[in-house]
C-alpha cells in the first residue's frame, strides 16, 4: 500500500498572502484604514493633542458680542456658543463615537450571531420563533424604537450603546441565518454528526469558523452604521447627553446657528462622514478578501 | 504520434475508406490557462483525425484534458483565462481556431453538436421541451416555427421517446434523467450535424438507462453517418461504442489505436494500467474462493425497516403523497464481511445507511452490535456511534475544509474522549500509515490532497474508534478507476487485517462483484434478491437483477451483446398517494441463503 501514495498526485495549493498584505494592495482600503487609525489615535491621545479641556468655557472663546469665534488663531476650528474649543470637543467626541461603534456593534454582533446561528442550525420551531422575531424587529422603524428605548432609560453613553445594539443586531442575524442554514446541510456536518459530535461542538468547531469572515465583514461595516445611528440619536437629543461631547450632539447644540457659524456644524459633520466612509472602505475590502463568492465581481 | 499510425488505424475502420478526407483534423493543438505565473499548458500537442461515420472515443481520467479538447473544437473555452495557444483545428476546409464568434455560432449546433453529462442543467428549466427543440432548429434554418415544431416531433420520435406528442408540452423537470438525455440527443441530431461530441453522456445515468441511451446513440449515428466523438472515463463504454480510441493523460496524448487492438495489445504502460484497473463483471467470480459458511456474530441486524417521507402540498400544507424510500427491509451483516447494497438511484440504498447512523428516522428494528437503536425503546448513544462509522461519496464535501486533516482524523477520538492528546496523536499517525498516507501530510488541509487521498483520510477517520461496521456510501464512485482500484484493495485489507465489516453501497455492479461477500439488490425501496456474491452474479434469479447485470458495459470490444428490452412508459416511482398501499414483496429462500422475491 505504501507505494500507492506516490502515484496519487499531491495537489499543491498556492498560499494566499495575509489579510494585511492584501489590504495594503488596495489603495482605497489602505486610505480607509489610515483614517480609522487616525481617529483611534485622536481619541486615545486627545488630552495631549490639545491644550484645552473639552468642557472648559473660555472667556476669550467668545467675541465681545458673545458670538463664537471663527476658525483660525488660537482656536484652530473656532469655538462653540459657550466658548468651548471645537477641535478639543471633536477630538474627545471621537472617543464617544468609537466606544459606541465598538461596544454597540460588538453587542449587536453577539446577539445577531447567537440568534442567526441557532435559528439556522436547529431550524424547526426554534428557528421559526427566532426568525419571526427578527422579522418583527425589521418591520419596526429602527429610529422610532431607539427613541422609545432612549426615552424609557436614562440616556447615558452605555445606554445609548445598548439601544443601538438592540436595534442593529437584526441584519447580522438574517445574514448569518442564511449562511448557517446552507452550511448545516453540507455533508461534512452530516459526517460530524455520524461521528457523534454534540451540537455545541459542531456549532463551535465546524460552523463558526466558516462564519468568521462574514462576522468580521459585518462587524466592520456595522461600525459605520452604528456611528451614524449614535450621531442621529444624539442629534435628536436622546443620545449622549451634554456636556459629554459627541459628534452628533455637537451638531444638535449648534444647529440653530448654522447660518451665522457654519463651522460648528461642518466640522463635526465632516468627522462623522469621514469615519463612516473609512469603516465602509475597510469593510468592503475585507469582504472582497475574505468572501470568495464576491471575488471577481469588482 | 506519427502520421503512419493514424493512417493505419484509419484504414482499418471500414466506414472511413470510402470517404475522401477527414471531417475534422486536429493538428498539434495546445491549450493553456493563463495563471499568475504565466501560461500553464493543459493540453499538449494533440493531433487526431475524425472521419465520417466514425466513433472516436477520447478516454482518460479526470484532468486528462479530454473535455477541454471538446470545448476547444466547439470554440467554447472559458474566456479569457483558457485559450488555444498553438496548433489548428480543421473542420473540413475551415480553420476553427481563428474563426470569429458569429461564424462559430453558425457551425455550433448546426454542423457540430454537443451533448453534456448533466441533461438537467443543459436544458432550460422554464421552457417546454417542444419550444426548446423548435427554437434550436429555427436558430439555424429559415423555416417557420410550426414546421420546426413538426421537425422537433420527428426528432423526439427518432430518439424513441414514449408519447412524443405529450413530451413536447412538458417541462424538463417532468422527465426522468434518461428521457432528458434523449431530448438532448434529439436536439443535437435534429439538424443532422456532421460531428456530434458527447461529453460523458451517460455518466449521470443509471446503468440500465445508460444501456438504452448508448444503444440509441449508436443506432442513430449509423443511420445518419454522423461522426461521433465520445468523451468518457468508462472503458466499458469505450469498448462497446468506439471504432477508434485515443487515450489521454494529464493533457498529453498517450496512444491511439482501433478499439480491438487497443484492448488486446495496449502499447503504453498507462493504457495497460487503465485497462487493468477497470473492474469487470466476472473477475470477482473467478477470484472468489468457495464461500465457506460464516458463523461469525452479527454486527448489524435490520428487521422490517421502513423509512417514509411525507410530501406536503397545497395551501394548507397537508400530507398528500409519501415517498416510500425503504419498505420492509431485513438484512444481517456478519463480523468481517463486506455486504453490498446495490441498486439504481432512488432505490433507497443510501436511506438505509442514513437510518443506521441516525440521520433519518425509521420504524422497525435496527440492532448494531446487539444494541437496539430503534425508537421507541432505543436511541443511538455514543456507545453505538463508536461501533458504526460512515464514509461518504464525496470526500471533499465530507471533510471540513477549514481543518487540518490530522485534526479531522483525531476528531472522533476527541469527541469520545479516547486517550490523552499524545495517545490520540500517535493513533492518528498509525491510521495515516494504515491507509497508505505519510505522516508528514498530517498538518495539511483537505484541498491539498487528490480525490483518492481524501477518501483515504475519510477512511482513516472512520477507523479511528475501531468500529465494528463501516458504511461506505458510494465511496469509490467519484474516483478515477486506477485510484478506485487501489482504494478497493485497501478496503479488502482492512477487512482481513482488522476484522471490520463493511456495508458497501454502490450502483456499480462490477465494483460490487469484485469486493463483496454478500449482496442485496434493491428496487424501489425493497430487496428483490439477496445472497452470496456467487449466487447473485453467477445465478441471478430475479428479473431485475438479470436486467442490471446485463446492462453493465464490459471492457471487451469483441464481445457481442444482446440489446436490452426497453421499459415502456414512465419510470416507476417510490412516491405514492397517501391512500395507496405498497405491495410488499415476499422473499423466498432458494437454498444456501439465496433469497429471491417472488414475482
Amino acid at each position: 500500500m505504501a507505494n500507492s501514495t506516490s502515484i496519487d498526485p499531491i495537489v499543491t495549493a498556492r498560499k494566499e498572502p495575509g489579510i494585511l498584505v492584501q489590504i495594503a494592495r488596495r489603495k482605497l482600503a489602505l486610505f480607509g484604514l489610515f483614517l480609522v487609525l487616525l481617529t483611534v489615535f485622536a481619541a486615545v491621545f486627545a488630552p495631549w493633542l490639545t491644550s484645552f479641556e473639552p468642557n472648559e468655557q473660555m472667556f476669550d472663546g467668545l467675541s465681545i458680542h458673545g458670538a463664537p469665534m471663527p476658525p483660525g488663531g488660537a482656536f484652530l476650528l473656532g469655538t462653540d456658543l459657550l466658548g468651548r474649543d471645537l477641535l478639543t470637543r471633536i477630538l474627545y467626541g471621537a472617543r464617544t463615537s468609537l466606544i459606541i461603534g465598538v461596544a454597540a456593534n460588538g453587542l449587536a454582533l453577539l446577539i445577531g450571531t447567537i440568534v442567526g446561528v441557532t435559528a439556522g442550525y436547529f431550524r424547526g420551531w426554534i428557528g421559526s420563533v427566532l426568525m419571526r422575531l427578527t422579522d418583527l424587529m425589521m418591520a419596526f422603524p429602527a429610529l422610532l424604537l431607539a427613541i422609545c428605548l432612549a426615552a424609557i432609560f436614562q440616556p447615558s453613553l452605555w445606554i445609548v450603546a445598548l439601544v443601538i445594539a438592540i436595534v442593529y443586531w437584526v441584519q447580522t442575524a438574517r445574514v448569518l441565518y442564511a449562511e448557517t442554514a446552507s452550511l448545516a446541510e453540507r455533508e461534512f456536518i452530516a459526517a460530524e454528526r455520524t461521528l457523534g459530535a454534540s451540537h455545541i461542538r459542531i456549532l463551535v468547531k465546524h460552523i463558526l469558523p466558516h462564519l468568521v469572515p462574514t462576522i468580521i465583514v459585518w462587524g466592520t461595516l456595522g461600525i459605520s452604521t452604528t456611528v451614524l445611528l449614535e450621531a442621529t440619536l444624539s442629534f435628536l437629543g436622546v443620545g449622549v447627553q451634554p456636556p459629554t461631547p459627541s459628534w452628533g450632539n455637537i451638531i444638535f447644540e449648534n444647529q440653530t446657528y448654522f447660518q451665522a457659524a457654519p463651522w460648528l456644524v461642518f466640522f463635526p459633520g465632516l468627522a462623522i462622514v469621514t469615519l463612516a466612509l473609512a469603516f465602509n472602505l475597510v469593510g468592503d475590502a475585507l469582504r472582497e478578501i475574505l468572501d470568495p463568492t464576491q471575488r471577481g465581481r469588482d | 504520434m506519427s502520421d503512419g499510425n493514424i493512417k493505419r488505424s484509419g484504414a482499418k475502420a471500414p466506414e472511413t475508406s470510402t470517404e475522401s478526407g477527414p471531417v475534422l483534423r486536429l493538428d498539434h493543438l495546445n491549450i493553456s490557462v493563463n495563471t499568475e505565473d504565466g501560461l500553464r499548458p493543459l493540453v499538449h500537442d494533440l493531433s487526431f483525425d475524425l472521419h465520417r461515420g466514425e466513433t472516436l472515443a477520447i478516454a482518460g481520467e479526470s484532468g486528462s484534458g479530454k473535455s477541454l479538447t471538446s470545448l476547444a473544437i466547439m470554440g467554447l473555452l472559458p474566456p479569457p483565462a483558457v485559450r488555444v495557444t498553438g496548433g489548428s483545428i480543421h473542420f473540413g476546409e475551415q480553420e476553427l481556431t481563428t474563426l470569429g464568434e458569429s461564424a462559430l455560432r453558425q457551425i455550433r449546433g448546426n454542423r457540430i453538436a454537443m451533448i453534456f453529462q448533466e441533461p438537467m442543467t443543459s436544458l432550460n428549466p422554464v421552457m417546454k421541451i417542444g419550444t426548446q427543440l423548435a427554437e434550436a432548429i429555427c436558430a439555424h434554418e429559415s423555416i417557420s416555427f410550426k414546421d420546426a415544431r413538426a421537425r422537433a416531433l420527428a426528432a423526439l420520435k427518432s430518439v424513441r421517446l414514449s408519447e412524443p406528442e405529450k413530451r413536447l408540452n412538458q417541462f424538463p423537470h417532468e422527465l426522468s434523467g434518461g428521457m432528458r438525455q434523449r431530448v438532448m440527443i434529439a436536439m443535437a441530431l435534429a439538424l443532422k450535424p456532421d460531428i456530434l461530441i458527447a461529453d460523458e453522456p451517460t455518466t449521470a445515468l443509471d446503468v440500465t438507462v445508460q444501456r438504452e441511451v448508448l444503444d440509441l446513440l449508436r443506432d442513430l449515428q449509423r443511420e445518419m453517418g454522423t461522426a461521433l466523438i465520445l468523451i468518457t472515463h468508462d472503458m466499458g463504454v469505450v469498448a462497446e461504442m468506439a471504432d477508434r480510441v485515443l487515450v489521454m493523460k494529464g493533457g498529453h496524448f498517450v496512444e491511439e489505436n482501433d478499439v480491438v487492438s487497443l484492448f488486446s495489445q495496449p502499447r503504453e504502460a498507462y493504457t495497460r494500467d487503465l485497462l487493468n484497473a477497470v473492474p469487470c463483471l466476472g473477475d470477482g467470480l473467478a477470484s472468489a474462493s468457495a464461500n465457506k459458511p460464516n458463523e461469525d456474530p452479527y454486527v448489524a441486524e435490520l428487521e422490517n425497516v421502513v423509512v417514509r417521507f411525507n410530501v406536503r402540498s397545497g395551501i394548507l400544507g397537508r400530507v398528500t403523497h409519501r415517498v416510500h424510500a425503504v419498505e420492509n427491509v431485513s438484512l444481517n451483516i456478519r463480523k468481517g464481511e463486506i455486504f453490498s447494497l446495490v441498486g439504481e438511484s432512488g432505490c433507497g440504498k443510501s436511506t438505509i445507511a442514513k437510518a443506521m447512523v441516525g440521520l433519518v428516522k425509521h420504524s422497525g428494528r435496527i440492532r448494531i452490535n446487539g444494541i437496539d437503536i430503534s425508537p421507541p425503546y432505543g436511541t443511538i448513544d455514543n456507545q453505538v456511534r463508536r461501533e458504526i462509522q460512515m464514509v461518504f461519496q464525496d470526500p471533499m464535501a465530507s471533510l471540513d475544509p477549514r481543518m487540518r486533516v490530522g485534526e479531522l482524523v483525531r476528531e472522533p477520538l476527541v469527541i469520545h474522549g479516547v486517550g490523552s492528546v499524545a495517545e490520540q496523536k500517535r493513533r492518528v499517525e498509525y491510521l495515516f500509515e494504515r491507509v497508505g498516507l505519510s505522516r508528514d501530510q498530517i498538518e495539511r488541509y483537505p484541498h491539498e490532497f487528490s480525490g483518492g487521498q481524501r477518501q483515504r483520510i475519510c477512511i482513516a477517520r472512520a477507523l479511528a474508534l475501531n468500529p465494528k461496521l463501516i458504511i461506505a456510501d458510494e465511496s469509490v464512485s467519484a474516483l478515477d478507476v486506477t485510484v478506485q482500484a487501489k482504494v478497493l484493495v485497501l478496503l479488502k485489507e482492512l477487512v482481513s487485517d482488522l476484522g471490520v465489516s463493511f456495508l458497501f453501497i454502490s450502483h456499480d455492479m462490477a465494483v460490487v462483484e469484485n469486493i463483496s461477500d454478500r449482496v442485496a439488490v434493491m428496487y424501489l425501496g425493497q430487496i428483490v434478491e439477496m445472497g452470496s456474491c456467487q449466487q447473485i452474479f453467477g445465478t441471478p434469479r430475479h428479473s431485475y437483477t438479470r436486467r442490471l447485470i446485463s446492462a453493465v458495459p464490459t471492457a471487451d470490444p469483441t464481445r457481442e451483446r444482446q440489446t436490452l428490452a426497453r421499459l415502456v412508459g414512465d419510470v416507476p416511482s417510490p412516491v405514492r398517494l397517501i391512500s395507496e398501499t405498497v405491495p410488499h414483496v415476499t422473499l423466498e429462500n432458494a437454498g444456501n441463503g439465496h433469497m429471491i422475491a417472488i414475482e
